[in-house]
């Protein structure tokens, strides 16, 4: 550990606290199951996991949002706010630079204003920063997600798409799938002629011997599903017309509000959304913040660690460093880790060891 | 410093080694008694014949401990991270043909596609309690093509022998492993997915970049090179 990132850890956690944050501490060795189970098997590309003779399986921790949550909603004020700093365990697949090991210093806000929050973690991290010149984006997953629930189509066809918003790729895939822009795949054109003709036990059974716990239950239900879906229509052009050009939007705030203001007659379940995405700008505005020309794109972090869903944030710095601090709310995660409670939650990150470095004192 | 070569040190594969150096004029032998794991090189000077497990040679090349070695693309992809940029491929040798592959069990009428892998994943899940899982023992090469993919939902379980018989053993759903003919697929009911083909592996004649590439070491290697017709590999960069 460098000495001047110590410091400048020290210094920014410091400014945290004063802030009206409350210190909390986390361990470095943690269960890796709870993590497993938020962000599946792709989590093990990104940490480090070792095995215990007693607990199994445990991981360096990754980041320290989930500690802090799971911390929070077993004896958390209501509202509260976290700061915390510690090393975070990065495993690296490729030979490039990237660290391993690197220190984060971290705020966490669990408040029921959430306009008011997000702005508040943005402002504060943005002021802290403010020397260093960083190049901000931002974005709302949350927008994106009320644009799913809102199209007209089957309930099925947007339970696929919100599960895959975080991963853009198959995203679009379906979504070109369901808009009619992507032919059905052959062999699914074919089981669907033979489901026309036959029960699917009949086929199932026709089809070999059945092996493995996937029963043929499982196999017959996802085969309704898929004869429910062939019946289904596209989903209408303009409606979807509308969703690619909300995946692709990229406009100063102010712009891209009225741009959202524009499509939401005919897209009327993101209102809400955007409703909180003004209040958001009204809040950072008063804190300071040029809302005319901070960038947005709809598409902003949907390929970082599934588990924003709403407000989302980087401070880029020049662009051989990574990302000098990155946050976002992610009211759904304080539901999975709160046992039946939950509590909407927004936070962020810096790393102090980059804050030293262009700073010139490491 | 003599230039190092790591061969298969046991069964076919080692012998088709020997065939394509010798069709090449360089003949490789096992010297001693036929237990002893040693052996020669006639045909070329400065070159020194190294035999080891086919699955340890990956990670030989890797620490530069030998400058070539022969060995599947399979293993050299799934052992070693950021494969290319520890080895060369200097030359596909044209045996040892085997894909790797994703199968499920031939009865899932409903899943042909990754598509249908990762919808049957998330309905599996919700019914089971537990991630769909996935047995193999190429860990890296499979999940960074789920991911590549976008398929979630699943886990994967080791499997290092006799993975075909882990769903039938309900210990695995489905399998990612190599193949040559299907044979043992269908033997146990399973069948591949039309768009599950992860990688097609043969045995491959590799280069370490990171190797004491001395003088001596790059002498012998233009020597091989052109004895065996091929342009130099490109070890810097």
């Amino acid at each position: 550990m460098n000495p001047a990132t110590r410091a400048e850890a020290t210094r920014l956690h410091a400014a945290l606290l004063a802030a009206g944050a409350t210190a909390v501490e986390a361990d470095i060795l943690l269960p890796a199951d709870t993590l497993l189970d938020l962000y599946g098997e792709d989590i093990r590309a990104r940490a480090y996991i070792t095995t215990d003779p007693l607990n199994g399986e445990m991981m360096l921790r990754p980041d320290f949002t989930v500690p802090v949550v799971q911390a929070h909603m077993t004896s958390g004020a209501d509202p509260a706010r976290y700061a915390y700093m510690g090393e975070v365990f990065r495993r690296q697949d490729s030979l490039t630079n990237r660290a391993r090991e690197y220190m984060q210093v971290g705020y966490e806000v669990f408040d029921r204003n959430a306009p008011q929050a997000d702005a508040e973690v943005f402002a504060l991290f943005s002021t802290l920063l403010k020397d260093l010149n960083l190049r901000p984006a931002t974005g709302d997953i949350g927008i994106l997600m009320a644009a799913v629930k809102g199209l007209s189509t089957t309930d099925r066809r947007k339970a696929a798409l919100q599960r895959h918003i975080w991963r853009p790729r198959r995203f679009r895939a379906l979504l070109d799938r369901f808009a009619g822009r992507a032919p059905i795949p052959t062999a699914r054109a074919d089981l669907l002629q033979r489901l026309a003709g036959d029960t699917p036990q009949a086929l199932i059974t026709a089809a070999g011997p059945l092996v493995g716990l996937r029963s043929a239950e499982d196999i017959g239900a996802r085969a309704e599903a898929l004869i429910e879906d062939a019946k289904a229509p596209p989903i209408a052009a303009p409606e979807a017309a509308l969703l690619y050009d909300l995946l692709s939007l990229e406009a100063p705030s102010k712009a891209a509000l009225s741009h959202l203001r524009g499509i939401s007659p005919m897209l009327p379940a993101i209102t809400p959304a955007v409703d909180r995405f003004e209040a958001r700008l009204d809040a950072l505005s008063s804190k300071g913040i040029d809302v005319q020309t901070l960038p947005f794109e709809a598409s902003h972090g949907r390929t970082t660690l599934e588990y924003y869903d709403g407000f989302v944030f980087t401070l880029h710095g020049p662009n051989d460093l990574p990302p000098i601090a990155s946050g976002g709310r992610y009211d759904a995660l304080t539901a999975v880790l709160g046992a039946g409670r939950s509590i909407p939650a927004v936070g962020g990150i810096i790393r102090p060891g980059l804050v030293a470095r262009l700073r010139g004192s490491a | 410093m003599t230039l190092k070569i790591g061969v298969p040190s046991k069964g076919r594969l080692m012998e088709k080694t020997f065939d394509w150096f010798g069709a090449r004029g360089v003949t490789m032998a096992r010297t001693g008694n036929e237990r002893e794991y040693s052996g020669a090189v006639q045909g070329i000077d400065g070159v020194e014949l190294v035999l080891l497990s086919a699955g340890e040679i990956p990670r030989e090349l890797a620490a530069g401990r030998i400058h070539l070695g022969v060995t599947g693309s399979d293993l050299v992809r799934d052992k070693l991270a950021d494969w290319s940029a520890q080895v060369v491929e200097w030359a596909a040798m044209g045996f040892g043909h085997a894909d790797l592959i994703i199968a499920v069990p031939v009865a899932w009428i409903d899943v042909d596609t990754l598509d249908d892998l990762d919808a049957a994943a998330a309905a599996f899940r919700a019914v089971h309690g537990h991630r769909l899982r996935i047995a193999t023992k190429y860990h890296r090469l499979v999940r960074e093509f789920l991911m590549l993919n976008g398929v979630a939902d699943y886990a994967l379980v080791d499997s290092q022998g006799a993975t075909e018989g882990t769903v039938k053993n309900l210990t695995a759903e489905a399998i990612a492993d190599i193949t040559s003919s299907g044979e043992t697929l269908r033997a146990n009911h399973l069948k591949v997915l039309s768009d599950g083909l992860i990688h097609q592996s043969q045995a491959t004649l590799f280069a370490a970049r990171g190797a004491d590439w001395s003088a001596q070491a790059k002498a012998a290697l233009a020597g091989l090179g052109a004895q065996l017709g091929l342009p130099a590999p490109q070890i810097d960069g």
